[in-house]
């Protein structure tokens, strides 16, 4: 008999393009990006919403948190342009990322690529949908409300 | 407790492609540091060795650099805080001469940033991010800070035009220090000219010439305590106050977007222990990895309220005979950032400055000298006051 592999839940490998983190608390992330919802977690105690998520409270210090869905839309607070990539990022070129306001929280991530530069704009509203990636990984990306 | 007095200053002519290892090109700061302190090395009571990790093979390279220079068995060890290593370690220094631990502690930084590709540096930097949640996204340095620029240009109407003006004053000055990488003339045309290089996109609205050089260098800062500051040094300078914050490493958990809180939190702490305030500083020192870093600094330090640093550079009064001189030995855009040598060189500049010994580039008798010194977007912020 073979020795039985442990099982390692390392599903955050899926996220974005090149993935520095493969094993988090909050691998279910990625379960719900391909339920096509992105979320973050807030804290069941004191309320606090947290994006990107986390599975701790350090105003609590506990781990009592719930999934909540990114909804709606955010204020585009900046973005910039990528005219040359990191290693593992190349052929995605030209690339928007950009911040987005929610309000309670903001999430950082990428503009898509069929939004017109010229019709980016500070102050936009826009929202927060999931995207597969040529790759096959995972991520999220902003489209105009 | 007596005063922390900076008693000897050195740095490598900041370089692309040293042709030596990592232990040699940290001597060439330490030898200028002890020369113009003119002590021994067992006058040295402890090292502390700065740089931003994993651009080395070596790892903690401490221990080795301690028995190159001749360091053990002094204590030693290594510190880091990205871009802003070595001021963080000189603040450690002052913390350690104050407690009365030590009587003289040197500061070491270094970089050999050519070690690795420039796309493998990117990734490297872009890891001083938020790897988890941002470095997926295929983030680099120059888009971080470009996403502050079109924030700044957004709310307050700076331009490119603003930003190239920076850069024309840095190369102003990195063309008269023979320890810049980069001495070549920067002209305002050259950004609206699609042939020159200063024009080439990197990351909207940043332009080529809106970014530092990479490069690879070494500096060393030399602490001691009033006594022996007093004692081995005809010209000591003082440090007067020190400043230190943090700030959330991903975008999202920021509110402010024109400036950085780290600097602004730093400045305040520095002043307050210095007992001085933004006009008592005659020349400044700040960490313009890119234009808009600098166009930030002098509204963050209180040179220009926010929204205004525009008005600086446009009157030119951050160049040597302005009304608060900033970066006038070429700065991060011209003299070169080796990351973890950065804070010694800027703090070095400080010091020549306050001595006298600027060389061509000497503002004329200044008293008082701030180093603006940032690491990472804004995560970590140092403000270190020194006078004479």
């Amino acid at each position: 008999m073979g020795k039985k592999k442990k099982e390692v839940d390392d599903r955050f490998r899926r996220f974005g393009t090149v993935s520095f983190t493969s094993i988090t608390k909050v691998n279910d992330f990625i379960d719900y990006l391909e339920q096509g919802k992105v979320m973050g977690t807030r804290c069941k105690d004191c309320g606090l919403a947290f994006f990107p998520p986390r599975a701790d409270c350090y105003q609590c210090l506990n781990s009592n948190v719930e999934w909540f869905q990114v909804s709606g839309t955010g204020k585009l607070v900046s973005y910039s342009k990528l005219e040359y990539a990191p290693v593992g990022f190349g052929e995605d070129l030209p690339y928007c990322i950009a911040v987005l306001d929610y309000g309670d929280y903001k999430v950082f991530g990428r503009i898509a690529d069929d939004v017109p530069e010229e019709e980016i704009k500070v102050g936009m509203e826009m929202k927060t949908m999931v995207n597969e990636l040529p790759n096959g990984q995972l991520n999220y990306i902003f489209k105009k409300a | 407790m007596g005063k922390v007095g900076i008693i000897g200053v050195g740095q490598s002519a900041f370089v692309r492609g040293y042709p030596g290892s990592i232990r040699e090109l940290a001597f060439e700061g330490f030898k200028g540091a002890m020369e113009d302190a003119q002590i021994k090395t067992e006058d040295i009571d402890a090292s502390i060795i700065c740089s931003a990790p994993e651009y080395d093979k070596q790892r903690s390279p401490a221990g080795v650099f301690a028995e190159y220079l001749g360091l053990i068995p002094q204590p030693t060890f290594y510190l880091e805080s990205l871009c802003s290593s070595s001021s963080t370690g000189l603040k450690i220094a002052f913390s350690l001469v104050k407690s009365g631990l030590h009587d003289v502690v040197a500061v070491i930084g270094f970089q050999k940033m050519s070690e690795i590709s420039s796309a493998e540096s990117q990734e490297r930097m872009g890891r001083g991010a938020d790897i988890q949640w941002e470095s997926p996204f295929g983030t680099m340095m120059p888009a971080y800070y470009a996403m502050f620029a079109k924030a700044h240009m957004e709310k307050y109407g700076t331009t490119l035009d603003d930003l190239a003006l920076i850069r024309v004053k840095a190369a102003t000055y990195g063309q008269i220090n023979d320890k810049a990488v980069y001495r070549k003339p920067v002209t305002f045309e050259m950004f609206s000219d699609p042939e020159s290089p200063m024009s080439g996109p990197v990351a909207s609205p940043l332009r080529v010439g809106d970014c530092c050089a990479n490069a690879d260098g070494s500096s060393c800062v030399i602490v001691a305590n009033e006594e022996k500051a007093k004692a081995l040094s005809k010209k000591p300078v003082w440090i007067l106050g020190v400043g230190a914050a943090s700030a959330s490493v991903n975008l999202a958990g920021r509110d402010l977007f024109t400036g950085l809180t780290v600097a602004q939190k730093a400045g305040e702490q520095a002043y307050k222990m210095a007992g001085v305030t933004p006009q008592d500083i005659d020349v400044a020192e700040v960490h313009d990895c890119f234009t808009i870093a600098e166009l930030m600094a002098y509204e963050n330090l209180g040179f220009a309220k926010p929204g205004q640093g525009r008005e600086l550079i446009k009157g030119k009064e951050t160049y040597k005979e302005g009304r608060i001189p900033v970066n006038v030995d070429g700065g991060l855009l011209s003299k070169g950032h080796p990351i973890g040598a950065t804070g010694g060189s800027q703090i070095r500049t400080i010091v020549l400055q306050l001595r006298g010994e600027a060389g061509e580039m000497q503002v004329k008798d200044p008293e008082i000298g701030l180093v603006h010194n940032i690491g990472g977007v804004g995560l970590y912020g140092n403000v270190t006051i020194l006078g004479r």
